[in-house]
């Protein structure tokens, strides 16, 4: 009798317990829900550079793909581009691409922006926030690392500080 | 120590009050016995929290289990629910500057208290959390430590109820004389007229009815409970979706959330405001008072669905599903979302035209006409006349190191860096156009870019919105509500009659309305021997009832 009471009683507290701990953990988690996970595969797209060609993520697999997402009034993105634009012209020959995704600005803005910095990839414009609804960008920069099978390895949200961390990017992602 | 054998027989848990079968006083504390008139509350069954005390477990259910600590719960979350509405939290503020900057910059020192302490985002801090969710638990534990042994005694409860049991309720009365048995089976009768369930023992008669009423408060907490799992499940991925969708007039988007299954049209936005002229003329004098007041806000839209797989970016094959008119609280539902007209912005600008302009002749060259969202790179004129778009600023600033940059890419203040090629001056003239601004970096131009007007579009923001827990929150309120109904419209009434010997005794009980109970055991006992029972509380005491 005792001892059932006991057993009732850690059974219910158990389940209280449990239910307050998921609601805590997805409360804190929710804003860090990422559409694209490290370990997945990264949605395909197809966008267009400024150029005139066409990007479609898929057509890269074999080879690195480091994706990133900019605007030209975000000044952390502004300050990354230097180390994303060298590391591209000394991996580009090893298989790693570097793909900026503009957020949707003019034509004019952005080519204005890649010319002030000789930015060498390829730089696509996302004009109807398509690609950032996919991967869920929400604060810029972000950058994707996506391996030759075509699977997210790792998400770096925020600016990238140093130069040496991009060729640590690139080191991962080389195949 | 685990149970207390009663003289009648009964064996009741430890820590009974009155004996749950006969209703004899268990417990020797002189509180208890120098009361005239007993402590109906939980029929005096052992809660069971007041008994077991052992182990860690029981201490935590203790804990939850007391009332006293339920109410001081919900008074704390009271005053911290009051506490998030001082300053207005994070999600209400504009996102002009660091979130610390901007409580400190408006509300001073207290700002930036207000901001330390966590409460610019409250109600989902993780303390907030633990609060409403001690309130959960306290309220399950509560209602399971109360119901199952109020249950027990209801249940468990005689006919026969022990003398000092009738003497201690607040009505009782004994008459003494013979009472013929005419009178004890006109009073059943009218005790069954009153609808009363009549238990007979030996005869004595326990009469009771609207027992179900007793429930009502722990139907209540079911609800409650219900409508608390339904706002947890706010939480789940997938559940519930609040997003905000921007469209401009003229523009298809697709809608969040929707997996890029959905797009949307704006067709036209509308704010419509009553008229003095058109409107019924009583408002006349009111719209002279208030000004403008808004009678619609509408935007037409049409829905698109993609057909096959599309790759994200790609230019996707829509095929329209529906057109419709969102206006407030009209919302267009699909699937199981719905878009709600939230917002709008009039007259964002969308083109602007430039005359191409001689300054010292005034003679123009032809115009031209700047898509805000999506210019060109080079407009030509006649006559070897022609402007290169040099840079675009949409949201035009001056950056800290004094060269201008953009703020966003919303056109809310464009201005363009302009080469004016001209026969005149082949190589071209800088020129650098804001919005009632114009710097000529290069030295003096012979031409300029003169302003010719825009065109604006109107911005219609809609709420994407899905709710799968709606129905269980509406759920529990049905419970929480049925529950409120259950415990206040009726009560739980019994009267006993027992012989003794000589005399008859009557004892009667009820959770709530004692004045009803007494009329009706009037118009039961009428036109027997059977003494109306007197009420032994004092008149001016308060009718206090039963709290569950």
């Amino acid at each position: 009798m005792k001892k059932q009471r006991l057993l009732i009683r850690t059974v219910i507290l158990l389940l209280l317990g449990a239910a307050v701990a998921y609601t805590l953990y997805a409360n804190f988690t929710k804003d860090e829900v990422q559409k694209v996970e490290v370990g997945k595969k990264a949605p395909d797209f197809v966008l267009t550079d400024l150029k005139g060609e066409k990007h479609q993520l898929s057509d890269y697999e074999g080879e690195g793909v480091l994706l990133n997402f900019w605007a030209t009034w975000c000044k952390p993105c502004e300050k990354e581009m230097p180390f994303l634009n060298n590391q591209y012209q000394a991996y580009k020959d090893q298989g790693v691409h570097v793909i900026a995704v503009n957020v949707g600005e003019s034509n004019v803005a952005v080519s204005d922006f890649s010319k002030r910095y000789d930015l060498q990839f390829p730089i696509v414009t996302d004009k109807d926030s398509q690609v950032m609804t996919a991967y869920g960008v929400d604060p810029l920069p972000i950058t994707f690392l996506i391996d030759k099978q075509g699977n997210v390895v790792e998400i770096h949200t925020g600016q990238i500080v140093a130069e040496a961390d991009v060729t640590e990017m690139m080191e991962k992602i080389k195949p | 120590m685990n149970q207390v054998k009663c003289d009648c027989g009964h064996v009741n848990p430890h820590g009974t009050i009155l004996c749950e079968a006969c209703g004899k006083i268990i417990e020797d504390g002189t509180q208890i016995t120098a009361e005239p008139v007993i402590d109906m509350r939980y029929e005096g069954s052992a809660r069971r929290s007041q008994t077991y005390n052992k182990s860690m477990i029981d201490k935590v259910w203790n804990f939850f289990s007391s009332v006293k600590v339920g109410v001081w719960l919900i008074i704390v979350t009271l005053i911290a629910s009051s506490l998030g509405t001082i300053l207005p939290q994070e999600m209400y503020i504009p996102t002009i500057m660091p979130v610390a900057e901007y409580y400190e910059d408006q509300y001073g020192w207290f700002g930036r208290l207000y901001y330390d302490l966590g409460f610019h985002n409250l109600y989902s801090s993780w303390w907030y959390l633990l609060l409403i969710a001690a309130i959960g638990v306290s309220l399950v534990i509560c209602s399971l430590d109360r119901v199952v042994p109020l249950y027990r005694a209801l249940k468990k409860q005689r006919v026969i109820r022990h003398e000092s049991f009738l003497q201690r309720q607040r009505i009782y009365g004994i008459t003494t004389g013979s009472v013929s048995d005419q009178s004890y089976e006109l009073v059943k009768e009218q005790l069954k007229k009153k609808r009363y369930n009549i238990r007979e023992d030996n005869g004595n008669v326990l009469a009771e009815k609207g027992r179900f009423s007793r429930w009502g408060p722990y139907v209540n907490h079911v609800g409650l409970i219900i409508f608390l799992i339904g706002s947890m499940l706010r939480f789940v991925p997938g559940m519930y979706i609040d997003e905000i969708l921007w469209v401009r007039e003229g523009e298809t988007k697709v809608i969040p959330e929707t997996d890029g299954q959905y797009y949307l049209k704006n067709v036209d936005f509308k704010l419509e405001v009553y008229d003095k002229e058109t409107d019924n003329e009583a408002f006349g004098d009111a719209l002279d008072n208030a000004g403008m007041v808004a009678k619609n806000y509408q935007s037409d839209v049409i829905l698109y669905k993609t057909k096959g797989n599309t790759v994200a970016g790609d230019e996707p094959e829509l095929e329209e599903v529906e057109s419709s008119s969102i206006r407030v609280n009209q919302p267009l539902k699909f699937e199981k979302f719905a878009l709600y007209q939230v917002n709008y912005k009039l007259d964002e600008l969308f083109k602007m035209s430039f005359l191409l302009t001689n300054k010292s002749t005034g003679e123009t060259f032809g115009d031209i006409t700047i898509n805000l969202n999506d210019p060109e790179k080079l407009y030509e004129l006649d006559n070897d006349y022609s402007v290169e778009l040099m840079s675009y600023f949409p949201d035009f600033e001056f950056g800290e190191d004094g060269n201008p940059t953009t703020k966003s890419r919303v056109p809310n203040n464009p201005a363009f860096v302009f080469k004016m090629y001209s026969p005149e001056k082949p190589e071209g003239e800088v020129s650098f156009v804001a919005i009632q601004q114009t710097i000529e970096p290069l030295g003096d131009n012979e031409y300029k870019m003169a302003f010719n007007g825009i065109e604006t579009k109107d911005v219609t923001g809609l709420t994407v919105r899905k709710d799968l827990t709606l129905w269980i929150i509406g759920f529990g309120g049905l419970i929480f509500m049925i529950g409120v109904v259950q415990g206040a419209y009726w009560n739980h009434r019994r009267i006993w009659i027992q012989r003794k010997g000589d005399e008859v005794w009557v004892a009667a009980h009820t959770n709530k309305n004692w004045f009803g109970l007494k009329k009706e055991i009037q118009l039961v006992l009428a036109g027997t021997e059977i003494k109306e029972p007197m009420d032994q509380m004092k008149e001016n005491q308060v009718d206090e009832g039963e709290k569950d």
